[in-house]
């Protein structure tokens, strides 16, 4: 090891030694370094439940603490009574639209699920990120009876009732989609028509 | 100009053959010959620097970056640091805003009027970073990690940096966190890690052209907690210099090659 290396080995070290703020202390420092700007309060700036639990245990709680969490969140999902399939030619625009929820969005535009940020879906869209699996062939895969139908409403609605420590924002729960377009993106994955299923 | 030459070699079609890469780099080389827009911004920023102002009507010379007052070359590399005088860890722009107070003797709503520009209004403190990071070109990075308060400040950082929330549930890691990822086709660097720390953090300050504006890494922080569905970061507070001391202190060891220039 070169005197370079230890010396960075040894200077990242260092920091270690010091005692870490705890989760509140660090709560609290973001409530009094943000501020609330357009549409976003700054309340949004704490932690609930989820996000303290998976923040303090690397996105990885005992598969206790999950389970309690994925059962808490499976209770702030409403399911629709009914058929969950809307229209896949409006769950395609809900798709692409990387727009709202943010502090320079207005207030009152329509927002859009920014599935394709993370998601790759229809094969004809080469613009997909990675950050979740591929979506591609959702429904030829899976069918799209009534219980595929509701897994795929509730993981967009709350994507923490399925696996608490998800990077998938709670769409539904955020109250970034209303019912209407998570039915439309229910269709996009499903619907046998769909550029998804094509 | 080396440097933008090889931000945009990756851009040369590889179908291309070798005589056919080399006439397009020689065609790049030619437009950036010309003079990058962030090599504009740093002469306009040390025309700013040297500018006085202020009712004690004096400029920017005698500012202590860190090095000692009126030392530039090189001081970026080593922010943020510990400040005596003002007994806090600083950053480039909180330390720009403690001299334009201090020393110029400017209202703080005056220093801060106009912290993010845009095409028709500029601002000053971005052509102020401009001037200054450009001094530590070529510089390693080294942000020092030894008073209390700097590894205060690197612990505080690597917690925001974790810390999940907002309307969206995420955190810095939530993008920055994984290898080989990527928003739509944008790649994106693990910040937690020496080797993506250093090849994104020596690159920024930056020339955005979406923006047409060179901007801070304070910018920078800001429009990613706007995206992460986070409210607003205040500019220069504890928690967003935390965050880029963490990053900076990441980066260590990498020279310096900013102010790069962005999509």
């Amino acid at each position: 090891m070169s005197a370079a290396r230890l010396l960075l080995a040894g200077a990242l070290v260092a920091p270690l030694a010091l005692a870490e703020p705890t989760a509140r202390e660090v709560q609290d420092i973001h409530l009094r370094d943000f501020h609330a700007k357009g549409i976003v309060k700054k309340e949004a700036a704490a932690q609930d439940a989820v996000q303290r639990i998976c923040t303090v245990t690397n996105d990885r709680p005992s598969a206790d603490i999950a389970k309690q969490l994925e059962a808490d969140q499976m209770k702030t999902i409403v399911f629709p009574a009914g058929n969950l399939m809307g229209d896949w030619q409006r769950g395609e625009d809900i798709a692409q639209s990387g727009r709202g929820m943010t502090f320079s969005d207005a207030a009152g535009t329509p927002n859009g699920g920014s599935c394709y940020n993370c998601h790759q879906l229809a094969a004809k869209e080469i613009s997909y990120g990675t950050l979740g699996p591929s979506l591609q062939g959702f429904g030829k895969t899976r069918g799209a009876g009534a219980e595929m139908q509701k897994y795929a409403y509730g993981k967009i609605y709350n994507a923490k009732a399925y696996n608490a420590c998800s990077q998938m924002p709670r769409l539904g729960f955020s109250g970034t989609l209303t019912e209407q377009q998570i039915k439309d993106l229910v269709a996009y994955l499903l619907d046998p028509a769909s550029p998804v299923n094509q | 100009m080396i440097r933008f030459v090889l931000a945009f070699l990756s851009l040369v079609p590889l179908v291309a053959g070798a005589q056919d890469a080399k006439k397009e780099v020689e065609k790049y080389q030619q437009m950036l010959g010309d003079g990058s827009p962030a090599e504009l911004w740093e002469l306009e920023g040390e025309a700013l620097w040297k500018k006085t102002q202020g009712p004690k009507n004096v400029s920017l010379e005698k500012c202590d970056l860190g090095l000692g007052a009126g030392k530039v070359a090189g001081a970026y590399a080593r922010l943020p640091r510990y400040f005596k005088d003002t007994d806090k860890v600083q950053d480039l722009e909180s330390r720009l805003l403690t001299c334009m107070t201090d020393l110029q003797g400017r209202s703080l709503k005056d220093a801060t009027a106009r912290l993010f520009g845009n095409a028709d209004r500029p601002s000053e403190m971005e052509y102020l970073v401009s001037y200054v990071v450009g001094q530590s070109r070529g510089h390693k990075m080294a942000a020092p990690v030894t008073h209390p308060k700097e590894r205060a400040s690197y612990e505080l950082g690597r917690k925001v940096f974790f810390y999940r929330a907002g309307n969206w549930d995420f955190s810095c890691a939530s993008c920055h966190g994984e290898a080989d990822k990527r928003i739509r086709m944008q790649d994106l660097p693990v910040l937690s890690e020496p080797a993506g720390a250093q090849k994104a953090y020596t690159t920024w300050p930056a020339y955005r052209v979406s923006n047409s504006q060179l901007k801070t890494m304070q910018w920078r922080i800001n429009d990613c907690y706007r995206q992460m569905r986070f409210p607003e970061p205040e500019f220069a507070s504890e928690a967003t210099i935390a965050l880029t001391h963490y990053l900076a202190v990441t980066a260590r060891g990498a020279p310096y090659r900013g102010p790069g220039t962005k999509r």
